[in-house]
This record gives structure tokens, sequence and C-alpha cells, in this order.
């Protein structure tokens, strides 16, 4: 689904991640762990082809990033659900446009998708907010909005980075709970974060892979977590 | 990211959806329309001079072409005699299609609008006027003043040249002179426009970001402001046109023959060019956002 062999990333002369290699299992529920400054964001953006890997390879569901065009990519990356720790809405489009822009930008039509759409919001407890423009939620209704975002074209992966970075401990267990449900109907679950709270939640209710980037470099984390 | 025709018309494609996911930008929005508009309206200007040196210069030349003078200036005895003289060389000179000497009426008439309708022209020593015309080729003029200068010594050949050829030529260059205002009012269009998109989309980063975060090809990134762009252009520079024509319209107009000033109109063919100024202004809009998005978006992979 997702593969990396032997990839580095360089930036501005100095090389951020170096000799990584994974192997993302469809259905499976990874945690990227790490310092801050680590290069959890950078493996990630490699993941989802926003970022090109310096050396070795990355693919895609089976194909090589290198040798996409951008165009190509924006395809691939409508099969994988991202969720930013800033979330990144159009602050001049209400909620449901903007959960609904994955759908508008590949040409669908959202008005043909309005049950589910109303679902989808229901799922994330955000029906009273369709209306509501990003500015004018909380932390945890932006992070839920984000999620229904990512997976309003029910992909097969959904990355996240540092979800529950600006919201309260309740509202990071709500949101685990939808990953984990998430995971439970199949989908692929990758999270970047620090919070070692969240990963030991994760881990009661789902069997989980703990991954740690520690000198630049990919590790399997410890048994502490 | 390739522009072929298919892509062309997908980007000018109406998109209601599409288009709300640029959010509204008051400032080049308004410098592109008020751009758009000042802009036509010096192109209804340039192409009403254009065409109007050009007409001139058209019909200059076909006279120039087609008509010469011939002026006998003898002594009253021998201005008959001369005039034979002349008509019989003309006659056999190979170019010109007919030779006539002026009657005196003719004559009166040609002089009535500087000494008025009632000047005695007996009592003037008036020289003769042989009108001639000419084959579309011509003839030879050195060589028929040569075989004046034989037969009929008191004639003068005036083709016509000395004096209408430099304004004929200065015609030719306004007209050009108008195109190439064209050209560079539709270059500093595109300048503009770029610029103005340029903002627009550095302004837009962020919205470009999350666009490509949910699966955006850049074509579709780019057409959202391509069309917004594009469609400014075309209703500024209807206005700008309309108003153009109001304003031509304002202009006095004066005899066809009198010149480029009291005929700047549109006329004819000429309203096809004013009315393809919109289209055309939105075309060098399409083509200067698409370049400008291209180029911002490569930037910002």
């Amino acid at each position: 689904m997702i593969e990396l062999e032997n990839v580095a990333y360089s930036y501005g002369g100095g090389e951020l991640l170096t000799d990584m290699t994974l192997n993302v299992a469809p259905g499976s529920f990874h945690f990227l762990t790490g310092p801050s400054g680590s290069g959890k964001t950078t493996f990630l953006k490699l993941c989802y082809g926003a970022l090109q890997a310096t050396a070795g390879h990355v693919r895609l569901f089976d194909r090589d990033v290198r040798g996409l065009s951008r165009d190509d990519v924006a395809i691939l990356r409508r099969k994988i659900g991202v969720v930013h720790q800033d979330c990144q809405f159009l602050d001049h489009l209400p909620v449901t446009e903007n959960v609904a822009l994955p759908l508008t930008v590949s040409g669908q039509d959202p008005g043909g998708a309005d049950a589910n759409l109303k679902e989808l919001l229901a799922w994330v407890g955000l029906t009273g907010r369709a209306d509501a423009l990003p500015p004018e939620l909380s932390g945890g209704e932006r992070q839920r909005a984000a999620l229904a975002r990512a997976v309003i074209m029910s992909p097969d992966v959904i990355l996240a980075d540092e979800p529950t970075g600006n919201i309260d401990w309740e509202m990071s267990q709500r949101l685990l709970t939808l990953l984990v449900e998430l995971n439970r109907m199949g989908k692929t679950i990758m999270i970047a974060t620090h919070d070692l709270g969240l990963i030991r939640a994760a881990k009661a209710q789902v069997q989980t892979r703990v991954l740690r980037i520690s000198n630049r470099r990919l590790q399997m984390a410890g048994a502490d977590l | 990211m390739r522009l072929d025709l298919r892509t062309a018309a997908r980007m000018l494609q109406f998109d209601e959806r599409a288009d709300r996911v640029v959010p509204p930008t008051g400032f080049t929005a308004r410098l592109t329309l008020f751009s758009a508009f000042a802009m036509s309206f010096l192109v209804v200007f340039a192409l009403a001079l254009s065409l109007a040196a050009g007409r001139v210069a058209d019909r200059w030349g076909n006279e120039l072409a087609q008509s010469s003078t011939l002026r006998i200036s003898a002594p009253a005895g021998e201005v008959a005699t001369q005039t034979e003289a002349a008509l019989r060389v003309l006659r056999t000179t190979p170019g010109v299609v007919d030779a006539r000497a002026l009657t005196l009426d003719e004559q009166r008439a040609l002089l009535s609008p500087w000494f008025g309708a009632d000047l005695p022209i007996d009592d003037l020593p008036l020289p003769q006027l042989i009108d001639i015309t000419e084959t579309d080729g011509g003839y030879d003029a050195a060589g028929l003043r040569l075989r004046l200068a034989a037969e009929a010594p008191a004639a003068v050949l005036d083709d016509h040249a000395r004096w209408r050829r430099p304004l004929i030529d200065a015609a030719a260059r306004l007209r050009l002179l108008g195109w190439a205002s064209i050209l560079l009012i539709a270059t500093a269009t595109a300048a503009m426009v770029t610029l103005a998109a340029n903002a627009a989309l550095a302004a837009n980063a962020q919205v470009i970001a999350v666009l490509r975060l949910v699966g955006a090809k850049d074509t579709y990134i780019a057409s959202a402001f391509v069309r917004r762009f594009a469609l400014r252009a075309l209703t500024g520079a209807a206005f700008g046109t309309l108003t153009g024509i109001v304003a031509l319209m304002i202009v006095p107009s004066g005899s066809d023959s009198a010149g480029v000033l009291t005929d700047l109109s549109i006329q004819g063919i000429g309203w096809v060019w004013v009315l393809l100024i919109p289209p055309l202004s939105g075309l060098v809009a399409f083509v200067a956002t698409r370049y400008a998005a291209g180029r911002v978006l490569e930037d910002l992979a």
C-alpha cells in the first residue's frame, strides 16, 4: 500500500531523513513518534507524495512516486486521507463545503453524496455546525471536520499529523475512537504524534505498530509503548 | 501542466463549485477590470485610427495610380496647337487609357472654391489642363516627358507623385503605428493581468496547499484562477469597447476625402475587429493567467 525503500530526504544541504524502509500493510494501525523536529511531518509528506524522496523509492499503491507527474500524484492522493495539526481549511467556505472539498476537486457532485455528507457530519458530531465557517470552530471541532474531510472519499489510508496537538484529552479520546472505528472498517491508519497517552489508549483498543524517528532513522519503538 | 485545446476548453467551462474554492479578491478583481476597460477603450481608438489611415492610404494610392494632369502654359495663340500636339503624344503613349482636355466650365469649377463661381475665366491667361487616365500599370513618366519636350514644349506633366507619395507613405505609416499600438496595448494588458494573477495566486498560497492536500490537480487549481481573470477581462473589455464606440461617435465627422481626423470612424469589416476586442482581451487574460498559474504552482510544488 505504502512502501518506502532506503528512502532519504535532504533539504538545504542537510539530510533530514535517511535510509528509511517501511511497508505499510493494508488495514494496519501505525503510530509514528519522535521528538519535535525529528521529521515526522516530513515522513508523512513523503507517504502521501507531497514531497519527493531525494534517495530511495516511495511506492504508493504499487506505483513509484518518482516517475509520476504532479497530476498523477494528485489522483493517487485521493486514496489517502490526510488530517493536519493545523487542519488547513478554506476559511471562506462553510464546514459542509470544506468536508466535501475532495469530492468537488475530483469532479464528483457533492449534492449526489448529500446523504453521506450528513451522515459523516453526524458521525464526527458536527451536524449542528454544518454551516459554520472554519474560524468559528473550536480546536476539537476543526479536527473532527478535518477527519470527516479525510474520509469522505472513502480512502484506503488515513494519515494524521499530530491530530490531537491542539485539543484537550477528552476530545483527543473522541477523535481516537473515530480513528479506531475506521481501522476496524479496514482502513489503514498512520498517526504521527508525541502524545504517548494517545498511543497507550489506542493499544488498548487495536493492534498497533509504533515507529520512532531517531537520529534521522526509522526504528521500531520499545516495549515501554 | 500541458495546455492543449481540450484542457483550455475544460478550463473555461463554467463550474460554480470550482469557482467558489478561490476566495473573492477585491483588489486584483478591480485592477483587472479597470485595466481591461482602459486598454479596450484605447484599442478602439488605435483601431479606428489605423482603419481610417488605411482607408486614406488606399484611396490616395488608387487615385495616384490612375490619374495625372498635363498643363499647357503657352502664349494665347499657341495653346490650341500645343494642346493638340500633347493629346496626340498622349494617345500613342502605352499605359494611357484616356487623355482629355478640360473644358472652360470644368476649369471654372476647379477654381470656383477659391475665386467664386462668377470668375471671368475667359479674360484670364489660364493654362489648359489635360486630364490623363492611366492603366493599372501606368505609363513611363520619364519617357513621356522627353516626348512632350520635343513635340509640345509648353506641356508640363504632373503625375501627382510629388505631393501624393509622402502623404500615402505617412498614412501607411500611421496605419502601421495603429496596429503597433494595438499590439503594445495587448502586451501591456497581458503584463498587468499577469501581475494581478501573480498577486492573487501568491495571496492564495494557503488555498492552493489545501486544494493539493485534498487531491486537486494543477489544472483544476489553475482553472479556478484562469476562469476568474478571463471573465473579468472579458467584462472590462466589453465595457471599454462600448465606451470607446460611444466616444468615437462624438468625434465630428467630415467627408470621406477629408482625411484621417474627420474620418475617424469604424466602417464595414472594421466592426468585426471591434467586436473581437472583448473576446481577444479575454483570451489575452486567459493565456497570461495560465502562464502565471503555471509558474506559481511550479514554485509552490
